[in-house]
């Protein structure tokens, strides 16, 4: 029987503490072990610097952490700042996250509801993901800006959230396609015939069968989108100047390296946080639903 | 008014027309009365799953003509007048025992009040009472084929078509089932369509039984067993199993069945040494 998400939680704690403190010990070790200069190859670098510019000890970064943001008087710490950004990125994740969701929960319906939509829509699901983040960003940015709906005044951030609901809305329109699809393909399971035989129509079963038995699927594609819309969102941030997340921390951070190589480090740090966050929230949501995780998972 | 009545009914699977296509069924003239419990027995490929799920209206007849209760298949199934089992018993695995038998009155709208009843009397009914909580898959197959009768019988149906609901389970259980589905029987006066691959099931539990051969599916015999009814069965239990007029129709079946594959023309209705239903 399977109960994957009660026990993963307690099991999984100390074996994500063990990562990252292997990922720490790789970093020091790699420092202390290579040349500054990195290995160079000919022309080519192969591995990178080691210098503490390009790798920065992470008692450095930690302790940069601490530090004021700027010189100023009356800067905040670092450490504050990133966290305020932090939370600026998971609010936009957020909303990119959930219209993300919402318009790809939309799509795989239409999909599962109509074998035309299916045919039609889906390469056009599929070739929506290989169109670069970079190069739509800009676009949106300046689509959005012209926007005037009703009363609502369209701001850069929402943007932003529909370059995250984009990434977003690719695993769940997928996946909720597959799980709403799921009693269709097993062919031992009578549940179809079943509900055939109770003379219901075809929404009746969509929300008593094909919903319930979405949901093995639609956990790990919630996840994905959740992971998706913060990339999402810290690139938007990056490519449309977005101020206030982490993305344009991270390139004026990125920008004064040279002179100050620890402090970039704290909102790529941060980003990380806003997607265990992000994850961690749909991790919630998926004990929440255990008892509809049994079907799929059990066999 | 009968339950079930086939006139030369016909399935072919594949090319329209039939050429090339593979007979599942041909020319089964059946009637079942309301009330009759009557089992299907053959061997695999003889068609007799796929007449139950003519009945059902999970499929359509390519030829003949087939009514349920006077209606066609299709009004009958609209009008919910069969509850249907299979050999899996097809539980949502999501919903309790007591959400999993009220699955049919909530679709078809009763309130939580009337729901909660039926299936309390149902769960009674199949002896599951201290179960109604517990999800499906920490119940036996044999229990989770019980739950799946009481969900057949959630709308009063007056019709129940079972397609091998036993097939699946341990001998020891499958007896106490068909004791249970005796009792039920006698209870709800429902006619009983019952496909079957086991001798002994078909003649302990029916009042007919209808003999099909493959190649393509027929009826090569129909098989009057009179073992009185079905409360009368159910009380005898052990005992009506070694009964020697048991035995008796147990063989009168196998020769059928034997007779049937080996092409030999059957022994008339009502061979098993019961009273003539010309009369019918």
């Amino acid at each position: 029987m399977s109960r994957p998400t009660s026990r993963a939680l307690p099991r999984g704690v100390p074996a994500g503490l063990a990562g990252v403190l292997a990922l720490a010990a790789a970093w020091e070790a790699y420092k202390a072990l290579l040349p500054d200069d990195g290995w160079v190859l000919g022309d080519t670098r192969i591995l990178p610097r080691t210098t503490d510019v390009a790798m920065p000890h992470l008692w450095d970064m930690v302790a940069r952490a601490a530090e004021p943001l700027t010189s100023a008087a009356d800067a905040e710490p670092l450490w504050l700042a990133t966290l305020r950004g932090a939370g600026s990125t998971l609010g936009v994740a957020a909303v990119g996250w959930l219209t993300g969701v919402t318009v790809g929960l939309l799509v795989a319906v239409l999909m599962a509801r109509f074998l035309p939509a299916r045919a039609g829509l889906l390469p056009w699901v599929v070739l929506s993901q290989t169109v670069p983040l970079i190069a739509i960003a800009p676009l949106v940015k300046r689509w959005g800006s012209r926007l005037e709906i009703g009363a609502l005044d369209w701001q850069d951030w929402m943007s932003v959230a529909v370059i995250a609901s984009y990434l977003a809305f690719f695993p769940v329109a997928v996946g909720a396609l597959r799980g709403f699809t799921s009693p269709d393909h097993a062919s031992t399971d009578v549940h179809l015939e079943l509900f055939r035989a109770y003379g219901v129509g075809w929404w009746a079963t969509f929300w008593r069968l094909r919903v319930p038995a979405s949901v093995p699927f639609l956990l790990p594609a919630l996840r994905l989108a959740a992971a998706n819309a913060v990339v999402g969102t810290v690139v938007a941030e990056v490519s449309t100047g977005l101020r206030g997340g982490l993305g344009r921390m991270i390139v004026e951070f990125g920008a004064s390296a040279s002179a100050d190589p620890a402090k970039q480090w704290s909102p790529i740090a941060g980003a990380a946080l806003v997607g265990l966050a992000a994850t961690g929230v749909v991790a919630l949501l998926g004990a929440g639903l255990r008892r509809y995780q049994t079907g799929e998972e059990a066999r | 008014m009968s339950a079930v009545v086939a006139t030369g009914v016909g399935r072919v699977f594949g090319p329209a027309g039939g050429a090339g296509g593979t007979v599942a069924l041909s020319d089964v003239d059946l009637t079942v009365a309301a009330g009759e419990l009557v089992s299907l027995i053959g061997p695999s490929g003889c068609g007799k799953s796929t007449l139950l799920r003519l009945v059902a209206d999970l499929d359509t007849p390519t030829s003949g003509s087939l009514t349920v209760f006077g209606k066609t298949p299709a009004r009958a199934r609209a009008d919910q007048d069969y509850g249907i089992a299979f050999q899996q018993a097809g539980l949502l695995p999501w919903r309790s025992v007591q959400a999993n038998v009220e699955l049919p009155l909530q679709l078809h709208g009763a309130s939580r009040a009337e729901r909660a009843a039926r299936a309390a009397e149902l769960l009674a009914l199949v002896g599951l009472t201290d179960f109604a909580g517990h999800r499906p898959d920490q119940l036996s197959g044999g229990m989770q084929q019980r739950v799946a009768i009481a969900r057949a019988l959630a709308r009063w149906p007056r019709l129940l078509l079972m397609d091998e609901p036993f097939g699946a389970l341990d001998e020891m259980t499958r007896e106490r089932l068909q004791d249970e589905l005796l009792k039920i029987r006698a209870e709800t006066g429902a006619a009983v369509v019952f496909v079957t691959h086991s001798i002994p099931e078909a003649v302990y539990l029916s009042d007919r039984v209808v003999v099909m051969t493959p190649r393509p599916g027929r009826v090569v015999a129909d098989l009057e067993i009179a073992l009185g009814s079905p409360a009368e069965r159910a009380a005898r239990g052990i005992a009506l199993r070694e009964d020697p007029a048991f035995f008796e129709r147990v063989s009168t079946v196998r020769e059928a069945l034997h007779a049937g594959e080996a092409g030999l023309p059957a022994r008339d209705r009502g061979a098993a040494g019961a009273p003539d239903r010309a009369g019918r």
